[in-house]
């Protein structure tokens, strides 16, 4: 089955960027596809390439990069919502990309399922 | 609002879109932004649905005035989603309710629907978004 997945919240403070990772890797490693994440609202937050947890610490932007890398997940965060908090191509981890919401849409009509992640 | 151009994925297909709003207008940004994607699912010549329900009804509120807490008043873009084929408004009975409110009460036009209407509208659906 085809999963879209869409994130609406940021990293570290709420738990369902986690969710969605969890949720990713296990669908794929259940022999699932997840073309796509969509990240939107405070999610675009999770592209930030610039964040350092500590070293004890998930690191979840590197992770998703990672899970992009192996699987070919194309990771899209919002345009306009990443304007609105200071995401920009400068800080983007690898494996992200900047785009529209027409990219969120596509994923409702082209995929299986849609499945959110937030609060 | 940006991007209403007519957009097209390519396919020809026409899901059912559904947006549950859930969230009062202001103090966090999930119905000014749930908007947009209505609006370009519209653009994609979806057929969408928007239901409002818990503090969701809010949004619907007439006579919303944003002066005092200095953020963007977005409740005329409601009236105007008829002008992007969006007429299916759906509000929670409960949800009103609960809250002392009648369509009297509400900017637009809308079918009040009781729980279990409203979860047979949902089962209808092919893609349901919450915001």
């Amino acid at each position: 089955m085809q999963f879209g997945i869409l994130i609406n919240e940021g990293p570290y403070t709420h738990q369902a960027s986690d969710s969605a990772f969890l949720f990713a890797r296990t669908a794929i490693e259940k022999g699932h596809t997840v073309p796509r994440v969509f990240f939107y609202h405070d999610g675009v937050n999770n592209s930030n390439r610039l964040a350092t947890p500590p070293q004890d610490d998930r690191n979840i932007s590197a992770r998703w990069s990672k899970l992009a890398a192996e699987h070919g997940v194309d990771l899209v965060v919002c345009v306009a919502a990443a304007q609105r908090r200071g995401i920009t191509d400068d800080v983007l981890a690898p494996g992200f990309r900047i785009s529209g919401l027409g990219q969120l849409v596509e994923m409702g009509i082209q995929y299986d399922r849609l499945v959110t992640f937030g609060d | 609002m940006s991007d209403m151009d007519e957009m097209d994925d390519g396919s020809g297909i026409v899901k059912k879109f559904m947006f549950l709003n859930r969230k009062a207008p202001h103090g966090t940004v999930y119905a000014l932004e749930g908007l947009e994607v209505v609006l370009i699912t519209a653009a994609f010549d979806q057929d969408v649905s928007m239901v409002f329900t818990d503090d969701g009804v809010y949004q619907l509120l007439k006579g919303i005035d944003t002066k005092g807490i200095e953020v963007k008043d977005f409740s005329k873009t409601y009236r105007a989603l008829e002008g992007y084929d969006i007429e299916k408004l759906y509000v929670d009975q409960k949800s009103m309710d609960a809250r002392g409110l009648t369509e009297e009460d509400l900017i637009v036009d809308v079918t009040v629907l009781s729980v279990d209407e409203m979860a047979n509208l949902m089962a209808e659906q092919d893609v349901v978004i919450s915001f």
